[in-house]
């Protein structure tokens, strides 16, 4: 899938929107939710994603997830153009090299934090045991490793978000996007999530990128991007001051 | 991947166990109800066979007379005598025994007790023909019959009629004018075909004939074949004997009749296993619509987890394997269902069998069967919800409220 024409040392790009478009609905009904979006985003970056409600955030992350393609205009992810990929290609796409944390925590319901955070792994064919450990040294580093059984539904908000990064982090995918991981939080939960989501980034060279309204958990991320009613309206470095 | 699959059906269906139970119910009945009917339909069969086999095994029965079809008398025709019998038995080789009889309905009187029953004549032949045994005292012998005395053994249900519970041997009872003393008691046969087969008394032929009837005549021979022997061949030889010493011109009607009762028993069987296929197709008809009520269940299961779906499909799971997971959701619950409703058929079959009174045979055929036949349905009645599964866009699912 990836065709590395890197030049050495310098940062290569993990991926790029070219003139992104994404209309919904149509005729009279038809609206505008992104209006021509260019970004790219080298492997290893931590970006947030900044803007007011209905601005086209989670628009994005959906094209970005290659759960959705735009109306026009091209997303490459490493020089692939996923638009032009078939449905299960996509779906292959997703299950090797993505991670998803979704805005509502989309966790499977009277399912075990375990289970849930073993899908992804099933999915990939997985044998048990390795199944079993990988997840289990998941949810111990998002620290449930005390709540490994308990279902969604015994689980607070703060507990069944951090499922949901295990889930996204068990597979070690290339790229990591997160809608609102702490919008559900307390700022003191809040900042634990990103330092996690940081060192996820540090360590293990995951790329992240993340939607927030808190310009407290944006500082994490070394490069913020605002957007405003479905264009960018500004792309700056934190320059590494957190 | 087939065993995650499986494994993922399993999580599916153990969530909700009460529904489960529901969706199942259907096949459960459909499968339950084809195996009683073939189950009992066997045992009928097998009953009918054992009751001919109580009339004698191998038996052929000649009789005066031709049964033209209804509303047509049949000719008159002369009664045999006891020659007849000697001939066949010492001519057609393949032939074990004959029995000559003279039947005639009487009334018998014990003490102040009256029954009116079948008095039959005959020779000690016709006890091991008609596969008869005795529950006390002993069978006439030759020189009883040839001698013509007043001897006699008695069916169960003249012992009833006539004795309550006590024991009838040594007793005498009066048949027309004469005395009569019972030698034996017949082991009781039950009904076959509706009639009374103890309702009967047997004497010697030639006690039955001077003094009963008051003729030489035999009305009736019970031919048993030997064992092996072909059984057409024997009826051939029969029949040509039976024209050539009735005088009967070529091209002429037969003026007696044969009866098989192997041949008998082969055609009642064959019967009911014609109304028992038909029955079991019935009640297939119940198991397809068990399959209509999964599908049912597995489309609004589908609906109510689009979610999940949705779920699944952004975690990267392929439509292939959702579709799998749906349909073997479907394929396991039906199976399950098949299975329960075979434990259950057996156990009714079972106690339905003992309450009609025909023996419970258990049929590993019906039950592979109608186990496959549920799960193919599960499969069938499954595919269509699990493609609906597969085929949702994850975003909308994820959306679903
Ligand atoms: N499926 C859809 N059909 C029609 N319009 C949609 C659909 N999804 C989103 N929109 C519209 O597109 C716009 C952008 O939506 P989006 O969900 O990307 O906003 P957002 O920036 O994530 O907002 P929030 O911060 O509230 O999550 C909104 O005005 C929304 O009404
Ligand atoms: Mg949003």
């Amino acid at each position: 899938m990836s065709t590395d024409r890197t030049v050495a040392g310098s940062p290569r790009p993990l991926l790029e929107l070219r003139g992104v478009t994404k209309v919904y609905g149509q005729g009279r009904a038809a609206f505008p939710a992104l209006r021509g979006i260019d970004v790219t985003v080298q492997e290893g970056e931590f970006v947030a994603i900044m803007g007011p409600s209905g601005s086209g955030k989670s628009t994005v992350m959906n094209i970005l997830g290659c759960l959705d393609t735009p109306t026009t205009g091209s997303y490459l992810f490493r020089n692939t153009r996923v638009e032009l990929l078939s449905r299960r290609q996509r779906a292959l796409l997703r299950r090797h090299y993505l991670g998803f944390v979704f805005q509502g925590f989309n966790l499977l319901a009277r399912t075990s934090a375990i289970e849930n955070v073993e899908l992804p792994l099933l999915y990939r064919g997985e044998p048990f045991r390795q199944r079993r450990s990988s997840a289990r040294a998941a949810l111990a580093s998002v620290g449930l490793d005390a709540w490994e059984t308990h279902a969604p539904a015994e689980l607070s908000g703060g507990q069944q978000q951090r499922v949901a990064i295990a889930r996204a982090i068990v597979t070690h995918p290339a790229l990591l996007l997160a809608d609102e991981p702490t919008g559900n939080l307390d700022s003191q939960r809040g900042r634990e999530i990103m330092e996690l989501l940081a060192a996820l980034s540090r360590e293990q060279g995951i790329t992240v990128l993340l939607v927030t309204h808190e310009s407290e958990m944006a500082r994490y991320a070394k490069r913020v991007i605002h957007f405003v009613d479905g264009f960018v309206d500004s792309d700056h470095r934190n320059g590494g001051s957190a | 991947m087939l065993w995650n699959s499986l494994l993922l059906a399993v999580r599916a269906i153990r969530r909700n166990v009460l529904r489960s139970v529901l969706t199942i119910l259907g096949v459960v009945i459909g499968v339950s109800a084809v195996i009683i009917m073939v189950t009992l339909g066997d045992g009928a069969t097998q009953s009918v066979k054992d009751q001919i086999t109580s009339l004698g095994s191998n038996l052929l029965v000649v009789r005066p007379g031709q049964r033209l079809g209804p509303g047509r008398e049949p000719a008159r025709a002369p009664n045999f005598k006891a020659e007849d019998a000697e001939a066949i038995a010492s001519q057609i080789g393949s032939v074990a025994a004959v029995a000559p009889t003279a039947g005639i309905n009487v009334t018998v009187v014990y003490f102040a007790d009256n029954w009116s029953t079948n008095v039959t004549g005959s020779t000690s032949a016709y006890f091991t023909s008609g596969n008869w045994r005795l529950a006390s005292g002993r069978f006439f012998n030759d020189t009883e019959e040839r001698a013509g005395k007043a001897v006699c053994v008695i069916g169960e249900t003249v012992r009833k009629q006539l004795f309550g519970t006590q024991d009838p041997v040594g007793s005498e009872i009066r048949v027309k004018r004469f005395a009569c003393e019972v030698i034996g008691l017949l082991k009781s046969k039950g009904n076959s075909f509706g009639m009374d087969a103890d309702d009967i008394i047997v004497m010697p032929l030639r006690t039955v004939q001077r003094r009963v009837r008051g003729s030489d005549d035999v009305t009736g021979l019970q031919v048993s074949v030997k064992d092996g022997a072909s059984r057409t061949h024997t009826i051939d030889a029969i029949n040509a004997l039976m024209r050539e010493r009735r005088n009967i011109a070529e091209g002429e009607d037969d003026n007696f009749s044969l009866v098989d009762t192997k041949q008998i028993a082969e055609t009642l069987s064959s019967t009911i296993r014609v109304m028992t296929m038909l029955l079991g197709a019935v009640a297939a008809i119940s198991l397809l619509v068990g399959g209509i009520g999964i599908m049912n269940i597995m489309l609004v299961s589908v609906t109510e987890r689009t979610r999940e779906i949705g779920i699944r499909l952004a975690i990267g799971a392929l439509e292939h394997e959702v579709l799998m997971q749906f349909l073997i959701e479907a394929v396991a619950l039906a199976s399950f269902g098949g299975v329960i409703g075979m434990v259950a058929a057996n156990l009714i079959s079972v106690a339905a069998a003992d309450a009609i009174k025909v023996p419970f045979l258990f049929n590993p055929r019906i039950n592979v069967l109608s186990f496959v036949f549920a799960a193919l349905i599960g499969v069938i009645f499954g595919y269509f919800p699990a493609r609906r599964a597969a085929l949702l866009d994850p975003i909308e699912a994820l959306r679903y409220e």
